[in-house]
């Protein structure tokens, strides 16, 4: 049901290159979730989001200094491989140091005609982020007229968020399907679903994602749930773990990545007045990145919510190795969710994770949530 | 074989006398009724300033540092953060600081005094988050004023608003939560004196471009400092004006540093605070280092000069504007650090390389040592590029992997080895050798 996804996601070049010769736009390369995706798919380009491809590669060293994640170099590595040699133009919307490397080395090293650094506020819990951000997303907008020199009007804008609206909505009918007790999908697929969203025209998506919910609502999947565990921490699309982790006797029925839950979570709130604010409200009020997500700790009663709401057994807290946002929530993530019930396993990843050492912790993990259900 | 007259820093107890003040007075300042308050280096000093005179702060980078120089206690530190569950890569600096708030030691004797709110300001990712700890810990209130609006040579309206509208945010808050009332007279005299003591320490670097230079880096060090502390205050202001003067009689009067300099370097990055031997080491070489962007901007202000030249950043006052309003007041504070030649690198590293390069030329550079610090990833952002940037410029370059507050990542021997590879690459040969 899910194969048009999996084959989007694995073959995303293929995709891009096709949309090239069917569009007249360009392929605008994404640096973090924060991107306002709304503004470059109004201009009529195809926003996307830059993943890596979890291949150990030795590219990087002369540009990032090993001590910052492992993501960020992957993501790298892909532009200074050529792999994107195809696209014209990225932006970066403000994100943690490390990511922000991949992009200012993008830019020095990999031929693009075009790149912008968009001044994300990390301060989202001031009200003054909302007029900053509706100010720097102007300043976007005219950079994108000027680099195609077509006009991007208040109309492309509205159409642009209804799209993408309908997308986050979409979305989250998918993964209401993941709260009973039979969740309609496994986590790799809620995984795949999602990510394949970050490569794909967002309408092609969504007509997609119409086409199979019908379906979906009346699935029941031929295995055990087993364990209902949610996954939280740094940016995750690896596949291969999420298969492992529901081979053994988990169903993933939830998350807090910003490869999950937190690309789609809310929408933009149209309020009749200036389109850019309803959408600059949007990136300013969304499930924050740890690294934004201060003076207050925002992400825990979210995060919280999410596990009660989806009934989850205990949660993997997954952090990229050296990735010192989610290394700043960690300790008082764990204990903020085992205070409130919830079981947790802390494992490290790297570009590729040894699968066999994850197992036989995983294993342990199940075997002590299961204990826990007896009593 | 030396070739110059040196003598002792005349300023060199003060600087020491007027450092271990400060940490004293923030001690102390419950005593008598004060407020404590702490926060980052870079965070805005001369705000919390307009509660009072009797309002002192302890900033953590500085703080962390004085711990690192300690290493049996900078141990127990990060040891305790470790117990915590907090990783080990870590801001070193940050590690320290909460170790010596959980272990409740003051790294200048006594119990760690507990602060009564935090005051910080956001551009590296750890700024934010550490603050946040040190507040839910100690169960105080914690404001923080997000200042990553892009590169100064981009700066405009909106950005500058960001800044200036937490500014006056910030200020609603302290009067909230400390119930005094603020006095504008008292911010507007923090202001011109952070412009002065941050300019006037910029022109204590510019001087070092004489040759020889009067000052080292290690020397500097301890001299800068006191811009961590408490850029806002007259007396640090007043201090680095007469360090000026006095650097300014050793360059007319060709006092080295180092008497027998024959070859200039710089570095990049917090130093390994424990391995400071590093730079007497390049002494053996006749080899001084004159400082780096670190020690130069990181919290000196600067500007191009109309000549195309780099040099001290006028002060509002020198142009003879006078500050009478708070809006003004926080607006001139909001501009003048978002200048801070630190604070670039953050969203390019080419503006950092440039300036460099700047350095490189304007101080008479033979080669750049660039420190790739794993405790700082703030300042090791974009490190890479600016290796490559030099190497491209033509100017001899060399790395070493350390940790300015994290002792365990350093190599001693392995970067003795290589500061002789790199000297011999620049033809220098060991003094002693050589005699
Ligand atoms: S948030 Fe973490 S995983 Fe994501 S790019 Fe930043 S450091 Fe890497
Ligand atoms: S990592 Fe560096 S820039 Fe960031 S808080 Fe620590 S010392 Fe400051």
């Amino acid at each position: 049901m899910f194969s048009k996804f999996f084959e989007w996601y694995e073959k995303r070049h293929d995709y891009a290159r096709d949309w090239l010769t069917k569009n007249d736009g360009e392929v605008v390369g994404c640096f973090c979730s924060y991107a306002p995706e709304e503004l470059i798919y109004a201009a009529g380009h195809l926003p996307v989001r830059m993943l890596g491809s979890h291949e150990p590669q030795d590219v990087t060293e002369p540009h990032i200094f090993g001590m910052y994640c492992p993501f960020c170099r992957d993501v790298l590595a892909q532009g200074l491989k050529g792999r994107f040699n195809y696209m014209k133009g990225i932006m970066l919307a403000q994100s943690c140091l490390h990511l922000r490397q991949s992009f200012t080395s993008w830019r020095n090293h990999v031929p693009v005609d075009y790149a912008y650094y968009l001044y994300m506020p990390n301060k989202v819990q001031t009200d003054h982020a909302r007029s900053y951000l509706a100010g720097e997303l102007a300043k976007f907008r005219r950079s994108l007229e000027e680099w195609t020199g077509r006009e991007i009007t208040d109309e492309a804008l509205r159409e642009a968020a209804e799209v993408y609206n309908e997308s986050r909505r979409l979305a989250h009918e998918v993964y209401d399907l993941r709260k009973g007790p039979n969740p309609a999908l496994t986590g790799l697929e809620a995984m795949v679903m999602v990510a394949s969203s970050f490569m794909v025209d967002k309408k092609e998506h969504n007509a997609e994602l119409k086409r199979i919910l019908p379906e979906l609502k009346e699935r029941r999947l031929d295995r055990e749930t087993g364990a209902r565990l949610m996954i939280v921490g740094s940016e995750d699309d690896d596949t291969e773990f999420i298969r492992m982790v529901e081979s053994v006797g988990a169903t993933v029925v939830t998350d807090d990545h910003c490869t999950g839950s937190r690309y789609f979570w809310n929408s933009v709130e149209f309020t009749n007045g200036d389109i850019l604010s309803d959408i600059a409200n949007r990136y300013v009020d969304r499930p924050t990145c740890p690294t934004k997500d201060f003076e207050t700790r925002s992400r825990f009663p979210h995060i919280l919510q999410l596990a009660k709401d989806f009934n989850v057994d205990g949660v993997l807290l997954i952090q990229q190795k050296f990735c010192d946002p989610h290394e700043c929530d960690m300790p008082p993530l764990k204990e903020y969710l085992n205070e409130n019930g919830f079981p947790t396993l802390f494992l490290e990843f790297d570009v590729t994770v040894p699968l066999g050492p994850m197992r036989i912790r995983v294993e342990a993990f199940l075997e002590m949530v299961g204990e826990e259900e007896l009593f | 074989m030396a070739e110059y007259k040196t003598e002792p820093l005349k300023s060199w107890n003060k600087a020491k006398e007027l450092r271990l003040k400060y940490y004293k007075e923030y001690q102390d300042a419950h005593k008598n009724g004060g407020l404590r308050w702490t926060g980052g280096a870079w965070s805005f000093d001369a705000i919390p300033a307009g509660l009072g005179r009797d309002v002192y702060n302890i900033t953590g980078e500085p703080y962390g540092a004085s711990l690192a120089f300690d290493k049996q206690l900078s141990k127990e530190c990060m040891e305790a953060a470790e117990a915590k569950g907090w990783a080990r890569d870590l801001c070193s600096y940050m590690r320290n600081y909460w170790g010596s708030m959980y272990l409740n030691k003051y790294a200048f004797g006594g119990e760690y005094p507990s602060p009564d709110f935090c005051f910080q300001d956001h551009i590296c990712c750890s700024h934010g988050k550490w603050y946040q700890h040190v507040a839910e810990y100690k169960k105080i209130p914690y404001f923080c004023i997000d200042v990553s609006v892009g590169p100064y040579e981009d700066l405009d309206e909106n950005r500058l608003m960001f800044v200036v509208n937490q500014m006056h945010e910030s200020i609603e808050w302290l009067e909230k939560i400390t119930g005094r009332k603020y006095q504008d007279d008292l911010l507007i005299e923090a202001v011109e004196n952070e412009c002065r003591s941050t300019s006037a320490w910029a022109e204590v670097c510019y001087l070092n471009m004489a040759k020889p230079a009067p000052l080292d880096e290690k020397t500097m060090y301890s001299l800068y400092v006191h811009g961590t502390l408490a850029k806002h205050s007259k007396e640090i202001a007043d201090f680095y004006e007469e360090l000026r003067d006095e650097v300014k009689y050793r360059v007319d009067n060709q006092i080295a540093a180092v008497p027998n300099e024959r070859c200039r370097l710089m570095s990049d990055t917090q130093p390994p605070w424990g391995f400071l031997k590093v730079f007497r080491y390049l002494e053996n070489f006749g080899a001084v280092s004159i400082g780096s962007l670190y020690t130069f901007g990181l919290i000196g202000i600067w500007e191009d000069k109309p000549d195309g030249t780099w040099g001290p950043r006028t002060t509002p006052m020198q142009k003879g504007e006078s500050i009478t309003t708070r809006d003004q007041a926080l607006r001139i504070l909001a501009d003048w650090n978002l200048s801070k030649p630190e604070w670039q690198h953050f969203y390019d590293p080419n503006i950092k390389t440039r300036m460099m390069l700047q350095i490189v030329k304007q101080w008479g550079v033979d080669g750049v040592m660039l420190h790739l610090n794993r405790g700082c990833e703030g300042l090791s952002c974009g490190i890479m590029e600016n290796r490559l940037g030099i190497a491209e410029a033509g100017v001899p370059v060399m790395t070493f992997e350390g940790n300015m507050g994290d002792e365990r990542e350093f190599d001693e021997k392995r970067v003795m080895a290589r500061i002789d590879s790199f000297m011999e690459t620049l033809g220098i040969d060991m003094l002693q050798k050589a005699q």
